[in-house]
Formats: structure tokens, C-alpha cells, sequence
């Protein structure tokens, strides 16, 4: 590892992020407005106790993916990711450089979000705050890293967008969000088991109601957001067509 | 090792890309401290051999070795400095931002940053942003990018375009002051006149060396007038050699 070439890669990314006006926004604010939009419309009802932990996973998880995914694909289009792989640093020391600039963002965006859902919302949280916040920015990070993963194999913008049904819809979908996961048919059941959207879903409900037995959950979404760093530094290649 | 002398050897080294071949077994020997430049028709293989020199591009087959090590070797990284056609820099980021990320990979003195700024002309425009320079001083970025800290082998692809003629003087002094320091370099270009500035040349046309000659060797075997005449002569004998055969 080569931590100087890794910490100069998460700066960079991350000055260019605070370049872009419009990236921050869709970091920052727009995951809780969407969740201030969802509390607003279940108003008269109690839905939004119940859905609300599940949108502090969703909107962030959501918007990392596309912003991660998109702005490291600009880099293979615009050469300068060709120019990197000739110089001297490891493949993981991009991908993590990446990671960390992002996770950055992530603890910045989740602070506001958890913030926003809390005291202008009412989200009732019975389990700590910061647990809440921590899983909260895992999920980001996982969001981020699986749109590393899912930037190598997109030459175009279009292409990442049609990861979106492919690797996020379903999760959603599969999540707990909709119905509740252990009402599920079975079969659905046992994938959704194997998503980890599913787990950082549960994790922010086990806080808001008050249980704190999370350790499996995080130990499973920490692992994916692993593999996908691994199998993202895996699938760069340094030679080319 | 027997070819240690030179900086660039390769043998009969063939590419395809996208299902055409379009390297058909390059052979090719580039002495250290030469400043070489590779010319010919576009779409005639020009990146693409610097690419398989680099070690970015797949090959086929062939050998390509440099410095004495496979292409693309790790040890090669901070020996070879490589500017990509287009300018592979962040338009995000200001000139000076770009090379600082660089040089900090590059793991290089800080010192280096305004040194190649001065080299390129850029000290005006240093703190701009690169999305708001104009096409050359956006290539001359990429290109002092590739001259941070000391390699030994430099890949340029078309450093020149889009340059005027005095900037291009002065770039060309700075390519001739590096290769008497003992620096090979590789420069890829469609402007005829930096040709005769070169030690040796190697004309490329539809994946094959047409001519790899010394700009006099070239003028004496063709007996053209200059080197834009003596390639004219040339591309047009290769082109009634094939209608001869065919
Ligand atoms: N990314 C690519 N995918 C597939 N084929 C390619 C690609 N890039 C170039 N080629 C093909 O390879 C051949 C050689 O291209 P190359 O870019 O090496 O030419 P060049 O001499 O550098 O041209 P130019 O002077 O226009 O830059 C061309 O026939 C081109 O069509
Ligand atoms: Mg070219």
C-alpha cells in the first residue's frame, strides 16, 4: 500500500466535488428532501414512523451509487484514468481514494439527513443517535462502492443508468420497504437475505425501535461494501483494447 | 543483458484492435538519449505503438521491452512519462491542482510543480481552471504533467498540436535539452517541420514502418527536397509496390 498516493487520490476527488455546486446539492440536500417529502405526504398517518429509518438507507444509498458511478466513469472517458494506471500507484490506491472521498461526503450527507429526519420530521429513534448516524453513513459508503464496482463495466453514462434497475431497483424493492421482509413469499424472502440493502434497512429499524442487536446485519454490509472495493481494484485493468 | 543499450527494442510486435489488426509486426530499436519522431497518415498506428510501448495497450503478440524490462513493468512507472492524444487532465481542477495530484503520486520534490509550469508557459494561468483554457494551454498541462520529476523515457503523443509556431520553437528547445541529458524521447506528430528537429524518424502507415532513417538518411534514399516531400515519395512508391503485386 502506498497511503500518500491513496490520501492525494481522496483529495482530489474530493476538490473536485466541492468544484461542482450541483454535485453537493444532490449529495447533501437532496436525500433529505426527499425524506422530508415522504414525511410530508404520510402527514395524517403513521407511515412515516415506520418507512422513515428505511429512507435514511434508501436516498442516500441511491444518490451515492449515481454520483459515485458516474464521476469515476468520467475519468476512464476523459484519459486521465489511462494516465494513472502509467504512473506509479496501485489500482486499490484509486478505488480507496474514492472510497474515502466519498465516505467523506457520505458522513457529511448522512449527518444532515439524520439531522433533517430527527427534529424536522420527528423521527422517533429509541437506540442511539450516533449508531443511527454510523449505519447510516455505512450505507452511503456501500452505495459508493458498489457504483465503483458497477463503473467498470459501463463505458457510458446511459450504461450506468441501466445499473439502476439492475442492482438498485430490486434491492429497494426487496428491502422491507414496500412489506415488511418477513412477510414476504418465501422464495423473495431468501434473496432479499442476500442483499445488502436488506441488512442496513434492518439495522436502522432495530435503532429506531430500540434493539441494538445489529452486529450481523453491519458484519454483511461492511463485507459487500468490501468485496465490491476488492472487485472493483480487481476488474481495473491497466492494458486496454 | 545483450539489448540493455537500448531504450526502446521491439520485435515483430502485432495489435488489434477491435477485431482489425492494425500493428502487422512492428520491429523497431530506439537508442537511448535519441529524440525520435513517429509520423505518417492518421489512423496509421501512431498511438497505438506508443500505447504498447507505455504498456496500456493489449497486445497480440511480439515483444515490446524498455529500459531493459517487459513494457508495462511496475519498475517502469516512474521511469517512463506518458501524454496521452487528448489532454488526460482533470477540467475541474486548476493547472497547478492537476500537477500537485501528479507529482504527489509521483512521489517527486514540490519543487517540480512550478518547474514544469515555467517549462510549459503556464505561469499565467497557473490558478485557472482547466475547463476555462484554450485548446493548447490545455495540452500543454497534459504535457508538463508527463515532465514532472526526472523519467527517462518520454512518450509524447502530439505534444505540439495546436501550438504556435514560437511555443512549438521553445518546446522543441526543451525536448533537445533533455535528450543531451541523456532522456530518450518518443514524439508523435503531424507537423512536418518538427521533423527535421528529430534524430531519427519513423514514418507509420496502415500498421506498418514505412522508413526508421535519420532525417538526412531519408532525404539522401528518397531524394526529396524536405521530409514532408521525402514521405510524399515514399507513401507513394509503397502505394504502387501494392498496385504492382495486386
Ligand atoms: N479505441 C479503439 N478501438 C478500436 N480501434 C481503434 C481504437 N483506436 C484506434 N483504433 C484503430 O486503430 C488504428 C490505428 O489508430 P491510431 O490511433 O493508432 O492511429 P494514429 O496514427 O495515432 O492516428 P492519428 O494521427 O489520427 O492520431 C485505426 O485504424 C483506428 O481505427
Ligand atoms: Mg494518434
Amino acid at each position: 500500500m502506498k497511503p500518500t498516493a491513496t490520501l492525494a487520490t481522496a483529495a482530489r476527488v474530493l476538490r473536485q466535488i466541492l468544484h461542482d455546486p450541483r454535485t453537493i446539492a444532490l449529495l447533501v440536500v437532496v436525500p433529505s428532501l426527499l425524506i422530508g417529502l415522504m414525511a410530508w405526504l404520510f402527514d395524517t398517518t403513521p407511515v412515516f414512523a415506520q418507512v422513515g429509518p428505511a429512507m435514511l438507507a434508501l436516498f442516500p444509498f441511491i444518490v451515492m451509487f449515481l454520483v459515485t458511478s458516474i464521476s469515476t466513469l468520467r475519468e476512464r472517458r476523459s484519459g486521465t484514468l489511462e494516465r494513472l494506471l502509467t504512473l506509479p500507484l496501485r489500482r486499490l490506491d484509486i478505488i480507496l481514494g474514492y472510497a474515502l472521498a466519498f465516505g467523506v461526503a457520505a458522513i457529511v450527507q448522512a449527518g444532515v439527513a439524520v439531522g433533517f429526519a430527527i427534529y424536522v420530521c420527528g423521527l422517533d429513534v429509541e437506540g442511539s443517535l450516533w449508531l443511527l448516524l454510523g449505519v447510516a453513513v455505512l450505507d452511503a459508503i456501500l452505495g459508493t462502492t458498489l457504483g465503483l464496482l458497477a463503473s467498470a463495466f459501463a463505458r457510458t453514462e446511459f450504461q450506468v443508468v441501466q445499473f439502476m434497475p439492475a442492482l438498485v431497483f430490486p434491492q429497494v424493492l426487496l428491502g422491507g420497504v414496500f412489506l415488511p421482509r418477513d412477510q414476504l413469499p418465501d422464495v423473495l424472502r431468501s434473496i432479499s437475505d442476500w442483499l445488502p440493502l436488506s441488512h442496513a434497512i434492518d439495522a436502522l429499524n432495530a435503532i429506531a425501535r430500540g434493539t441494538e442487536d445489529i452486529g450481523g446485519d453491519l458484519l454483511i454490509v461492511a463485507a459487500f461494501a468490501l468485496g465490491a472495493v476488492l472487485l472493483g481494484a480487481l476488474t481495473l485493468r491497466r492494458r486496454t483494447p | 543483458m545483450v539489448n540493455s543499450q537500448a531504450a526502446v527494442l521491439i520485435e515483430d510486435l502485432r495489435v488489434r484492435r477491435d477485431k482489425h489488426e492494425v500493428l502487422h509486426g512492428i520491429d523497431l530499436r530506439v537508442p537511448p538519449g535519441a529524440v525520435v519522431g513517429v509520423l505518417g497518415p492518421s489512423g496509421g498506428g501512431k498511438s497505438t505503438l506508443l500505447r504498447a510501448i507505455v504498456g496500456v495497450q493489449i497486445v497480440q503478440s511480439g515483444r515490446v521491452d524498455v529500459l531493459g524490462l517487459p513494457a508495462g513493468s511496475a519498475a517502469l512507472r516512474s521511469r517512463v512519462a506518458y501524454m496521452t492524444q487528448g489532454t488526460s487532465v482533470y477540467d475541474d481542477l486548476t493547472v497547478r491542482q492537476n500537477l500537485a495530484y501528479f507529482r504527489a503520486i509521483l512521489g517527486v520534490a514540490r519543487s517540480e510543480v512550478d518547474r514544469v509550469i515555467e517549462a510549459t508557459d503556464l505561469g499565467d494561468v497557473a490558478d485557472s481552471l482547466v475547463e476555462t483554457l484554450s485548446g493548447g494551454q490545455r495540452s500543454r498541462v497534459s504535457l508538463a504533467g508527463a515532465l514532472l520529476g526526472s523519467p527517462e523515457l518520454l512518450v509524447l503523443d502530439e505534444p505540439t498540436v495546436g501550438l504556435d509556431p514560437v511555443l512549438r520553437g521553445e518546446l522543441w528547445r526543451l525536448f533537445r535539452t533533455l535528450a543531451a541529458g541523456g532522456v530518450t524521447l518518443l514524439v508523435s506528430s503531424h507537423v512536418m517541420d518538427e521533423a527535421a528537429r528529430c534524430d531519427r524518424l519513423l514514418l507509420l502507415r496502415e500498421g506498418e514502418i514505412l522508413a526508421d532513417d535519420t532525417p538526412a538518411g531519408l532525404l539522401e534514399s528518397t531524394g526529396g527536397v524536405d521530409t514532408e516531400d521525402a514521405f510524399l515519395r515514399l507513401i507513394e512508391r509503397a502505394t504502387t509496390d501494392v498496385r504492382g503485386v495486386s
